[in-house]
């Protein structure tokens, strides 16, 4: 029997894990997937919303700023990339400017610092290359950047390293209570627990209707992005935002914290919440609509294009804490759309807390702070990384080329508490294969370190998991010509 | 603690046949201080992979392997003394000739060249540049990623196969994959002619009909975890799918030949002018870059279809590369642009050197047609007057192509500040 059950390995499953390793519970995170931030927490813009845009007063604006001020500090304990660029919302008319006032007004209601609105001279000043015709901005100081698989990996180590389980490729089909306890149905066989949180992302509103007199209506609402290579010096500093529209955000261009560019994502609800593909329709339109921000843009150095899927609610809001209407012992955090990579440590924290004192779960008196992820070695100093290769000579080997991703790091990928299992879960965590060449390289090689380190045999080492083998077997005899 | 940088003569990057062929003639014309940096395991190359024959035709007129032709030159640089250290990687050269580099064994050094040789190869393109919508499952290769498994891994990388774009690469692969037992379905190609040799889609195609669809595209891709099917489709003129020709092929392998990439990623560190149209450095007749000392030869500097013209290439610029060391210098020389014109893409080099004194050799340009001409004239101009107008029966973006310079057309371009290559359909007189 468990204290807790974590259903779904994303950003917010992984935050409110990480929080519960402060307690002593027997904690287990069930994930459908090879590996933790493979839903929306892996495919998403990255931005560290300052909080100007969400509804005063509610869930999500609460924890949009909260989640915003504690991002930094939690990146730096974890070793993870986090930058703050700063964000121009872009308005290009005459009545834009009323509506960036609207904003400015919410900014300040949900006490975002520094904002203010710019006009035309100081937008170019600050990003040259924003289209020309552009008349206002809201200036949005406290916008930043996270890499959000990073994130969630070190958050999944965290979490591991004070004891909580993870099991991956285990689909929860069901949530029943049955006496004093949770019995938890899955696709390996079933667990029984004493509290379930449900975070499962676009799979969340059907365990939740399971339980809930309350029934909501998760909306899969997928964004398609273009990635851009990371070439010097940058065309953009800053997250150029063009002003919010019911659907979403808008098209953006931003940085990533490793100096790529991202244009996207549109904004479909499509029917099925796991449809990642991309469409030649939403590429147009994303290269279309960014063109208004940055008239320059093209497609020279893209390097791929993905998409990512939102859990909207019909409601608008986050649902978070004790399920309504559901036997007790149940909690939720669901419909975390965006900025809910912002939120996810406001929501961990919370959560967290929540249901350990509904548990009454004593601390942890052997609580382990997060260990940082060590420096990549493509952004040591020369010196750190002579000594880097004077500590593990295979610091002197480097595997992805493009990315200056050495052997030291593609096997500590591997070891890691929450290690990487297939070629996805070492980029991710390393960015092996990230870069321009997209793996066309260094994929073979990733391969047999994963199959050296954790014994699974070359040929079935998979992109992602299960029915993702790479290869189809040993070649034969050659047929004679 | 800052340590010192090692000095030394020539540092060469990249031990393919490329580097190999510089670092060989540079020993050979007096450099004795030299090493050569490859960061694979074994020096080679890509012809390590190449296990198919048809490499050395030109320079041995035999028919080699590309592991085979790869030995010659690794042979004579071991007897000729070169230095050829594997397993090192090269992570940045400065404007000064500084070079940082990596391996197991010596961890991070640094050297401080007085001359470098770029000869870094190139790349695939890989599905993401050419943005194919659709889902991102594994059985999607660049056909070389694929000839690697296949051919120095033991391993099949899929059993139904559609390969996108007609390089060189991807036709080879169709052969070996059909070889190995694996069903080729089709080699779809956008533009309306293939960007591989002749000989490749008649040996590798033709031969175990296999079936070369021109002016079509991959328009999506199915399946989740692995490759379940590609939908292909005609594209127009302006290279579009065309509405209504969708063809779904259920298939588990993507293989995509669709173009290489010259590898110059140091190169700009360094600050060397890249040329939009060959992506590889802007290199004069002696294939020196704009940065003095800094030369460049093989795939990085322009992409080639024969080993044979690599060889050739580098052997020049490993001789440059001597005589800079040897305190040559070009003053006075006349500079001479070479400008790419009507029909033209990418000629090399793209800037000529004419010495003071007498000019005791000719020289070859090497360039593409942008798209098939037959029975055209190639026409090399000074200005407005003609200096050749030659026949050629057939130029074809899947060949490089060369022009020869005599000493005597050399000698009349003293006066010239630039030398035009366009492909006409006259032969044109001045
Ligand atoms: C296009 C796009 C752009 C975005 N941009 C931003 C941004 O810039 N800033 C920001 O703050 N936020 C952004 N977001 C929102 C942010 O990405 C999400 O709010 C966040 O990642 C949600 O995390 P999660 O853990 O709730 O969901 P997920 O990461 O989707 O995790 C849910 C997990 O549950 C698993 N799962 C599902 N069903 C089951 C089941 N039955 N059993 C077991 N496991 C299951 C899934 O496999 C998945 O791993 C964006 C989102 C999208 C899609
Ligand atoms: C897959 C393929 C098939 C071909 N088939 C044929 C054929 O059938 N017949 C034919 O005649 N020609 C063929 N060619 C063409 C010919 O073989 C190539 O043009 C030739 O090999 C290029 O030589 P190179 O030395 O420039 O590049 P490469 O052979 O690519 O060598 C470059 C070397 O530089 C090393 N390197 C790069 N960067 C660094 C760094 N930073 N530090 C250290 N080392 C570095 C690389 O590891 C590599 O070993 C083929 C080419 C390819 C790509």
């Amino acid at each position: 029997m468990q204290d807790v059950i974590i259903i779904g390995a994303g950003v917010v499953g992984c935050a409110i894990a990480q929080r519960l390793g402060r307690y002593s519970g027997k904690v287990l995170v069930l994930e459908a997937a090879n590996d933790v931030s493979c839903g929306a927490s892996k495919a998403n813009s990255g931005i560290v919303h300052a909080g100007y845009d969400a509804v005063p007063g509610t869930d999500k604006a609460r924890l949009n700023t909260k989640g915003a001020r504690m991002m930094q500090g939690l990146c730096s304990s974890l070793g993870v990339p986090y930058g703050k660029p700063g964000a121009l919302v872009l308005g290009f008319d005459a009545d834009s400017k009323p509506a960036l006032e609207a904003l400015l007004k919410k900014a300040k209601k949900n006490g975002v610092p520094g904002c203010r609105i710019i006009g035309r001279e100081e937008i170019l000043a600050m990003e040259p290359r924003v289209n020309p015709e552009v008349s206002y901005a809201l200036y949005v100081p406290e916008s930043g950047l996270v890499s959000p698989y990073e994130l969630t990996c070190a958050l999944a180590d965290s979490a591991a390293e004070n004891g909580v389980q993870f099991q991956m490729n285990t689909r929860v089909k069901s949530l029943r209570r049955e006496g004093d306890a949770w019995l938890v149905q899955t696709d390996r066989g079933d667990y029984t627990s004493r509290t379930v949180v449900n975070c499962a992302g676009v799979g969340a509103g059907e365990l939740h209707n399971q339980i809930s007199s309350r029934q909501v209506e998760i909306i899969p609402r997928r964004g398609q992005y273009y990635l851009l290579d990371h070439t010097l010096p940058l065309s953009f500093q800053m997250t150029l935002f063009q002003l919010p529209t019911p659907m979403g955000k808008g098209v953006l261009v931003t940085p990533t914290t490793h100096g790529n560019i991202l244009f996207g994502p549109t904004a479909e609800d499509i029917p099925e919440g796991e449809d990642t593909a991309t469409t030649h329709e939403g590429l147009q339109e994303v290269l279309k609509k960014v063109r208004l921000s940055y008239p320059g843009a093209n497609t020279r150095t893209v390097i791929t294009t993905f998409s990512g899927v939102r859990a909207h609610e019909k409601g608008g809001d986050f649902i978070i804490g004790a399920v309504e209407g559901a036997p007790e012992g149940a909690f939720e955090a669901i419909g975390i759309e965006s900025p809910g990579l912002t939120a996810a440590p406001a929501i961990g924290e919370e959560m967290g807390d929540w249901v350990a004192y509904f548990l009454k779960l004593p601390a942890n008196p052997r609580y382990i702070p997060p260990t940082p992820v060590p420096k990549a070695f493509s952004a040591m100093t020369e010196q750190e990384r002579r000594v880097a290769c004077q500590t593990d000579p295979d610091y002197g080997k480097v595997i992805c080329r493009c990315e200056t991703v050495t052997e030291a790091e593609v096997r500590r990928a591997v070891r890691r508490p929450v290690g990487a299992r297939d070629i996805d879960g070492v980029k991710r965590r390393v960015r092996a294969g990230m870069g321009r060449c997209q793996g066309g390289f260094c994929m073979t090689r990733v391969m047999e370190i994963i199959s050296e380190e954790t014994g699974i045999p070359f040929e079935e080492v998979s992109k992602k998991g299960s029915d993702s083998a790479v290869l189809t077997g040993p070649i034969g005899e050659a047929r004679n010509d | 603690m800052i340590e010192k940088a090692k000095a030394i003569d020539l540092l060469v990057v990249g031990a393919g046949p490329a580097g190999l062929a510089a670092a060989i003639a540079a020993k050979k014309a007096g450099v004795m201080d030299l090493m050569v940096l490859e960061r694979e395991e074994e020096p080679g190359g890509i012809l390590n992979q190449c296990i198919h024959n048809g490499f050395g035709l030109h320079r041995f007129r035999e028919e080699l392997t590309g592991p085979e032709y790869a030995q010659r030159d690794i042979r004579e640089a071991r007897d000729l003394g070169i230095p050829v250290r594997c397993g090192t990687m090269v992570l940045d050269i400065t404007p000064d000739k500084e070079v940082t580099l990596v391996s197991r064994e010596k961890g991070l050094e640094i050297f401080r060249a007085r001359a470098v040789i770029l000869a870094m190869g190139c790349r695939e393109r890989p599905r993401g540049a050419l943005a194919i919508p659709g889902t991102r499952p594994a059985g999607v290769f660049s056909a070389g990623t694929a000839q690697k498994i296949v051919n120095m891994m033991g391993y099949m990388p899929g059993h139904d196969v559609v390969i996108l774009g007609s390089g060189d690469i991807g036709l080879i692969m169709a052969r070996r994959m059909t070889l190995q037992g694996a069903k080729v379905r089709a080699c779809v190609e956008l533009m309306p002619y293939s960007s591989g040799l002749n000989r490749n889609i008649v040996q590798c195609l033709d031969d175990y009909e296999i079936p070369l669809m021109l002016s079509h595209t991959v328009i999506d891709v199915k399946g989740r975890g692995r490759v379940e099917s590609v939908t292909i489709a005609r594209v127009g003129e302006d290279r579009l799918p065309i509405p209504g020709t969708e063809q779904e092929i259920p298939c588990d392998t993507l293989l995509l030949s669709v173009g290489l990439i010259p590898e110059n990623e140091l190169s700009l560190g360094i600050g060397v002018t890249i040329s939009a149209t060959t992506q590889g450095p802007v290199v004069d007749n002696r294939f020196q870059t704009n940065v003095p000392g800094v030369f460049a030869c093989g795939n990085v500097l322009h992409v080639h279809d024969l080993v044979d013209f690599v060889s050739a290439e580098s052997t020049q610029a490993g001789e440059a590369a001597a005589r800079y060391l040897g305190g040559y210098e070009d003053t006075g020389a006349t500079e001479v642009r070479v400008v790419d014109g009507p029909g033209i893409r990418g000629t090399v080099p793209q800037r000529l050197l004419l010495p003071q004194g007498e000019i005791g050799e000719g020289l070859e340009m090497m360039f593409r047609p942008d798209r098939v001409y037959n029975n055209c004239f190639l026409t090399i101009k000074a200005g407005e007057a003609v200096l050749v107008s030659q026949r050629r029966r057939i130029l074809t973006p899947g060949e490089m192509a060369t022009a020869k310079l005599s000493p005597q057309l050399l000698e009349t371009l003293r006066n010239e500040k630039e030398l035009r290559l366009e492909i006409t359909a006259e032969k044109q007189v001045s």
